[in-house]
């Protein structure tokens, strides 16, 4: 709370600088703000405690370095071991943590025995288990394998197969490599998906492509123009992803920025895709992972989130990072949004232009292309509270997820996952009219009518001794009564 | 109506009638043909029974908001308005019957606003009937059981359509064919009546505000 008293003020002077005078005043982006927030059912914003605290902004100093970083592109985290992609000093860095802080250990800026040795460009890099580092050396048009200690081993370049278009320029952009040494990359002005090689530098095809969508009215539009015209207006081309990540699984977590506005759900930002590219991400939320679900269009820093990059915990939750309003939202392996904080600005904790998101633990690091630092947050109590409470119920320890889930209720009483966790729990223990109330209030159609049904079932074994009474009665009543007025009236007649 | 009423017997004769009149409704939902034809020809109903009616199909929907299960009807109270629901039902319905009368009334139809009205409250019992029984239903059964409320809720509407068809068809003595022709053009006729209702509506407030204008300027100068 304090510290967003200190923020705001701050925020709204960038906010009336930088912003001409028909804009808002009160915000950047026209929302009231507030640092944390989730959506409630109705998809209406709900401030929240905080989930994430910024433990620390690196920048050049902080490290040790005599001049600033140029432009990074991208973090990458192997154990405790931290490497940037310092891109427009064709270096990168590794460095090491330790407690709150990070050392610098190395300065990567070239390749032993490489032709050319130095790089060019270095857009992304990823070191295996075995600290093989593969780096994605942009403008040289390779992807370069090195081992630990920097020596050439062998390269990755633009592909003989005419599959690949042989006019265009190999631009490699980022990587992810999974435990068979298989690279799958992802290139510059290629949008038939992710390239993929085999260990030994062969270059196996195309995966995940992401299909190309077109509506109606661009259809009959086209039909209508003539050739000129036609050659003139953007083909259908399918979406390019922005980011590609690894998950714990072994499946890839792919984003996709560049879509048209009102395409956000169809185009499905964020996707986890397997080994044939199909997209396996679970969506059982009311709405897709897509960051915010409201957006502003009026305003300089406008549309929907722009997800520039993902990054998966070991337990199956994954977060996103915006770029337009640098947010991370967390998902829930089910696809329920745990949070969203963050915002446009330059104080700690907001950020200008973020590019690249990594995890250390629990701990998120973002790095900031703009600002040129690495923002490091670690998770308040209550985000932990959330962590525990959702792997304590993969685990199978779900009354203690319930209690946990309580826990998490008592700091936030909007949090609808927690009743859906605490309902989860008491259906379990068969008390099937208290679940039904927990889910009720989180709204949860699917539970609740599990939990219905059995308390139903219950109901009717306990009353069964007057209920099938009943419903004899009103079947044979009408009829015996049916029955004594035609005999009265045969009597009668008579 | 009362003294054209055949068999008025008992204490109070207006309430047997208007009884007699409210059950007739069970009798038209059934056989709309008959049911419509001598729902004015022969006085067999009445305005205050298609009122009740009328009446009890507002009450039903705002029930219906308030106590349905969730499973089947999501009500964002934050957003709801009692008197517009309620309206969101009236309104449609009055236009539409004058909308109707307009055009029947210079097209050989024999039926007068009044018998409009009453048939179009008639034709509406089913929605009371079943959606009220439904309420209690919802509660009962489970969203994976959603069919039976899905397929009770289609027929409710269904029905009252059909009923709607049948009420004009024998209340203004229209063929099938023609009734459908003055279907389609009394609902272009409450988009009319709408558009001359906004249109009036916001010359007056426009008038008001000039007024309003006038005396704010005189009050500053005065000053």
């Amino acid at each position: 709370m304090r510290e967003r008293n200190l923020r705001l003020p701050a925020l709204l002077a960038a906010a009336l600088l930088l912003a001409s005078s028909f804009l808002p005043a009160f915000a950047l982006d026209g929302y009231d703000y507030t640092y944390t927030y989730n959506y409630d059912f109705w998809g209406e914003l709900r401030e929240s405690p905080d989930v994430y605290r910024v433990e620390s902004v690196i920048n050049y100093r902080d490290i040790g370095l005599d001049s600033p970083m140029k432009t990074p592109q991208s973090l990458f985290v192997r154990g405790s071991e931290l490497y940037v992609c310092d891109t427009g000093n064709n270096r990168i860095l590794q460095l090491r943590r330790k407690g709150a802080g990070f050392t610098l250990v190395r300065v990567i800026d070239e390749v032993k025995g490489a032709e050319p040795s130095s790089f060019n460009a270095p857009y992304d890099i990823f070191v295996d288990d075995e600290g093989w580092m593969y780096v994605c050396d942009q403008n040289n048009n390779r992807i370069v394998k090195m081992d630990a200690e920097a020596n050439y081993v062998m390269s990755f370049v633009k592909p003989t197969d005419e599959t690949f278009t042989q006019t265009l320029a190999f631009l490699p952009a980022k990587l992810v490599v999974d435990v068979a040494g298989r690279v799958f990359a992802l290139c510059k002005n290629v949008n038939k998906g992710l390239m993929k090689y085999e260990a030994d530098g062969t270059f196996t095809g195309f995966i995940g492509a992401s299909e190309a969508r077109f509506n109606w009215y661009d259809y009959i539009w086209k039909l209508l123009s003539t050739k000129e015209q036609r050659a003139q207006q953007q083909n259908f081309v399918p979406t390019e992803y922005e980011n590609i990540c690894l998950d714990p699984e072994g499946f890839i977590f792919a984003t996709i920025a560049i879509f048209e506005e009102g395409d956000i759900t169809s185009t499905k930002p964020i996707r986890r895709i397997n080994s044939i590219g199909s997209d396996i991400l679970i969506r059982n939320a009311e709405e897709i992972p897509m960051g915010d679900l409201d957006w502003d269009s009026a305003s300089e820093i406008n549309g929907p989130s722009r997800l520039v990059d993902v990054t998966v915990f070991d337990n199956g939750i994954y977060v996103a990072l915006d770029r337009v309003r640098g947010r991370l939202f967390g998902y829930d392996k089910q696809g329920h949004m745990l949070w969203a904080f963050g915002g446009p600005g330059g104080s700690d904790g907001y950020f200008k232009r973020p590019t690249s998101l990594e995890r250390m633990g629990y701990d998120l690091l973002v790095l900031d292309q703009q600002e040129c630092s690495i923002t490091v947050f670690t998770p308040t109590e209550y985000g932990s509270l959330i962590y525990s409470a959702t792997e304590q119920y993969l685990q199978g320890a779900y009354d203690e997820s319930a209690e946990t889930w309580r826990r998490v209720l008592a700091r936030n009483g909007n949090y609808d996952l927690a009743y859906i966790g605490i309902g989860r729990a008491l259906l379990r223990e068969d008390q099937y009219r208290e679940a039904m109330h927990c889910f009720e209030v989180a709204r949860d159609r699917k539970n609740y009518g599990e939990a219905l049904r059995l308390y139903r079932k219950e109901w009717v074994e306990e009353n069964a001794g007057w209920i099938f009474p009943l419903i004899l009665a009103l079947l044979v009543g009408p009829l015996l009564i049916g029955g004594i007025r035609k005999m009265r009236a045969e009597v009668n007649g008579r | 109506m009362i003294n054209a009423s055949r068999g008025v017997q008992g204490r109070h004769p207006g309430l047997t009638r208007y009884f007699q009149t409210l059950r007739y409704a069970l009798h038209v939902i059934v056989r709309p043909f008959d049911g419509f034809w001598d729902l004015s020809r022969e006085h067999r109903g009445s305005v205050a029974a298609a009122n009740t009616i009328i009446a009890l199909a507002l009450i039903t929907r705002v029930l219906k908001l308030q106590y349905t299960s969730f499973q089947f009807l999501m009500v964002h109270w934050e957003t709801v308005n009692v008197v517009r629901e309620m309206l969101s039902i009236l309104l449609p319905l009055l236009i539409w019957c004058c909308a109707n009368w307009c055009w029947t009334t210079l097209f050989d139809g024999k039926g007068s606003f009044r018998d409009v009205y009453m048939g179009m409250g008639y034709a509406i019992t089913p929605y009371v009937l079943l959606q009220l029984p439904m309420i209690l239903l919802s509660n009962f059964i489970t969203v994976k059981e959603g069919s039976f409320y899905g397929v009770l809720n289609m027929v409710s509407l269904l029905w009252c359509a059909g009923l709607f068809i049948a009420a004009m068809m024998q209340i203004h003595d229209f063929s099938l064919g023609k009734t459908i022709l003055f279907t389609i053009m009394s609902l272009f006729g409450m988009l009319v009546i709408v558009f001359l209702l906004l249109l009036f509506f916001s010359l007056l407030s426009d008038a008001a505000g000039y007024f309003v204008a006038l005396y704010r300027e005189i009050l500053f100068r005065l000053n």
